[in-house]
């Protein structure tokens, strides 16, 4: 699915983020709007400081601006409780870190079926479930395996499986390929690739990488806090 | 089961760290029930006296006889249904280190006084018909291996002399808390022989005991006793079986205290070493409690994760501890002999114990889930931009 006129996906007008020290206010976003619309697959590239990940986080609903508004599939996410985000972030999203972020007493299988214990999923279905995924991700051989047992990249794939399994409206990638070498970065890129080609998934990934941003469909550039392309 | 499979995995990470903790902790609820185990043994003869029977002793101290004429005249107070007599006789069997009571008692209106002592008709009669016969606890004869009809010789510290004297019973309690660690043989033998050997005047007893019709009676019947012996030579004081054991406490209250306030202080401290350990366990896994709040899971799920793990490996070393606490008292016993004749561990213990260790996981996990619910999911995932 293609970027289309409809409504906006993820709407923002004019955000704002600052974090107070002391008698210090240090603006990291300005006024910002910004709309991402179903389907896309988006790079967000800035230097470190820029604010991306800050903007990345405040879309995913882990963070509150300091004004403004964000609307993720038509909800004003700033205005919900903490336990109604927790709910929404659970039907919502799915996270993609730098360094996977996988329990590391569960095994790939656990960490997969991690966010559908929220849901009132039977066993049967968690397990029809995580097997697709981890299938999609080309690792059903590993399903029984510890995070210390799997490579960077296999880790990373238990981590887009974990992010797929509750069919989020939004995907959202932090660094994805930052642990990783190039070759199995590129296998990531190809994959996150697949999941906006195929599956039609909306995805938001923060980069260091211009390679990376490459296989997005849309760069957005921010540096010190405000969209400059 | 997801949450118990998170908790018990998560605990079982650091191996070595939770089986020291778990170390430290039955350490603690052992000594814990040990110690309290002292204390209740310090106040089982109070615990179980009954308050149908009351004590005369001399009023200037229970050091001081009193002469046996006075059973006469304590039998005619109103209210009073019986009256025996019983003396200290501190013999020394074998060395002295197997130290048990041993009482010169009235044959039998001292037993009819005490119905928890279960002695066979055929063990009575065989005792009240022998001057020289003794009784002996269940207790007290197992382990010495005493059999019916054994001869048992003892050493007079208080009356000089070897005394020898024919076991004609063995004795069981009515109750678990009945105290079979006594030796009971007859008085007169006591007074007889104290007359014709040492040339003593005789006739004078430690303390008397009573039964009442009316334990609600009990002060009166107390005052109207110590009333009749008033300005005589030997003034009395009467009191309840259990104010006279608990007399005895007394004496000892400061130790005692003592003793409790380092069965809790033990618990504290290590309530404080499990509260670090738990600190330290929750602050390495911030960023893991962050990625479950980013998935969904509310904070009150991640201070659950922590409390469980924290409440399972106090109770895993409270059970531990409990279970510990039997050998341990055993050896404890086998120690000191039958100095602490009440000295075993009770379920008010045994549940203390377990309350003890819950108190401990909670209390240690307190702060830990306070903090780990509190933290930001930015902060734990450590990715401002």
């Amino acid at each position: 699915m293609r970027p289309n006129e409809r409504q906006p996906l993820v709407a923002i007008h004019g955000l704002s983020k600052y974090y107070v020290r002391g008698d210090q206010v240090i603006p990291v976003l300005l006024d910002l709007d910004l709309d991402v619309f179903e389907g896309e697959y988006v790079a967000l590239m800035g230097p470190s400081g820029s604010g991306k990940s800050t903007l990345l986080n405040l879309i995913a609903g882990i963070d509150k601006p300091s004004a403004g508004e964000i609307r993720v599939g038509g909800v004003d996410i700033a205005s919900l409780s903490d336990s109604d985000l927790a709910l929404w972030r659970s039907m919502h999203v799915g996270f993609i870190f730098q360094f996977y972020n996988l329990m590391p007493v569960l095994t790939a299988f656990g960490n997969v079926e991690l966010p559908l214990q929220l849901t009132g999923l039977s066993r049967a279905e968690r397990r029809e479930r995580v097997e697709t995924a981890l299938e999609l991700v080309g690792l059903t051989d590993r399903a029984t395996h510890l995070p210390n047992e799997l490579s960077g990249g296999q880790q990373q794939r238990v981590a887009i499986a974990r992010a797929l399994i509750t069919d989020p409206t939004l995907i959202v990638a932090d660094e994805p390929t930052g642990d990783l070498d190039r070759v199995t970065a590129q296998e990531i890129l190809g994959l996150l690739a697949r999941l906006n080609d195929e599956l039609g998934k909306t995805i938001i990934m923060v980069t260091h990488d211009p390679k990376a941003a490459e296989k997005a469909r849309r760069l957005i550039h921010l540096e010190k806090g405000v969209l400059v392309g | 089961m997801f949450i118990p499979l998170l908790v018990l995995r998560n605990a079982l990470r650091h191996k070595l760290r939770t089986a020291l903790t778990v170390l430290g902790i039955v350490v603690a609820i052992a000594a814990f029930g040990l110690l309290r185990t002292l204390v209740d043994a310090w106040y089982a003869g109070a615990n179980a006296s009954s308050s149908a029977r009351l004590v005369t002793r001399s009023a200037v101290s229970l050091v001081f006889p009193l002469p046996l004429s006075y059973a006469q005249k304590i039998r005619q107070v109103s209210g009073i249904t019986n009256v025996g007599w019983a003396n200290w006789f501190g013999g020394v069997y074998i060395n002295e280190r197997n130290f048990f009571p041993q009482f010169a008692i009235s044959g039998a209106s001292y037993l009819d006084l005490y119905p928890e002592f279960v002695l066979s008709d055929a063990e009575r009669k065989a005792f009240l018909a022998d001057r020289t016969g003794a009784i002996a606890g269940r207790k007290l004869a197992d382990k010495f291996g005493w059999k019916v009809g054994d001869q048992v010789p003892l050493r007079g510290t208080i009356y000089p002399g070897t005394w020898t004297f024919n076991l004609r019973g063995i004795y069981d309690g009515a109750e678990p808390a009945t105290d079979t660690s006594t030796f009971f043989f007859h008085y007169d033998y006591l007074n007889e022989t104290v007359k014709q050997r040492y040339g003593r005047p005789g006739d004078n007893t430690g303390v008397f005991v009573e039964s009442i019709a009316n334990p609600e009676d009990a002060a009166g019947i107390s005052q109207a006793i110590d009333a009749t012996f008033k300005n005589s030579l030997a003034e009395t004081l009467t009191e309840t079986e259990k104010a006279f054991q608990l007399g005895f406490v007394a004496m000892s209250e400061a130790i005692l205290g003592a003793i409790q306030a380092v069965s809790y202080v033990v618990i504290v401290i290590i309530m404080a070493v499990m509260a670090n350990t738990m600190a330290m366990t929750a602050r390495e896994r911030y960023t893991e409690y962050a990625t479950l709040k980013a998935l969904g899971f509310g904070n009150s799920f991640v201070a659950l994760l922590i409390f469980l793990e924290s409440v399972g490996i106090a109770i895993t070393g409270g059970l531990l501890g409990i279970a510990l606490t039997f050998p341990l008292a055993q050896v404890f016993v086998d120690t000191i002999g039958s100095l602490l004749s009440g000295f075993r561990v009770s379920q008010q213990t045994m549940a203390m114990q377990l309350a003890a260790a819950v108190v401990i996981g909670v209390a240690a996990a307190a702060v830990p889930a306070w903090r780990a619910a509190r933290v930001r999911i930015v902060d734990g995932l450590r990715a401002i931009g």
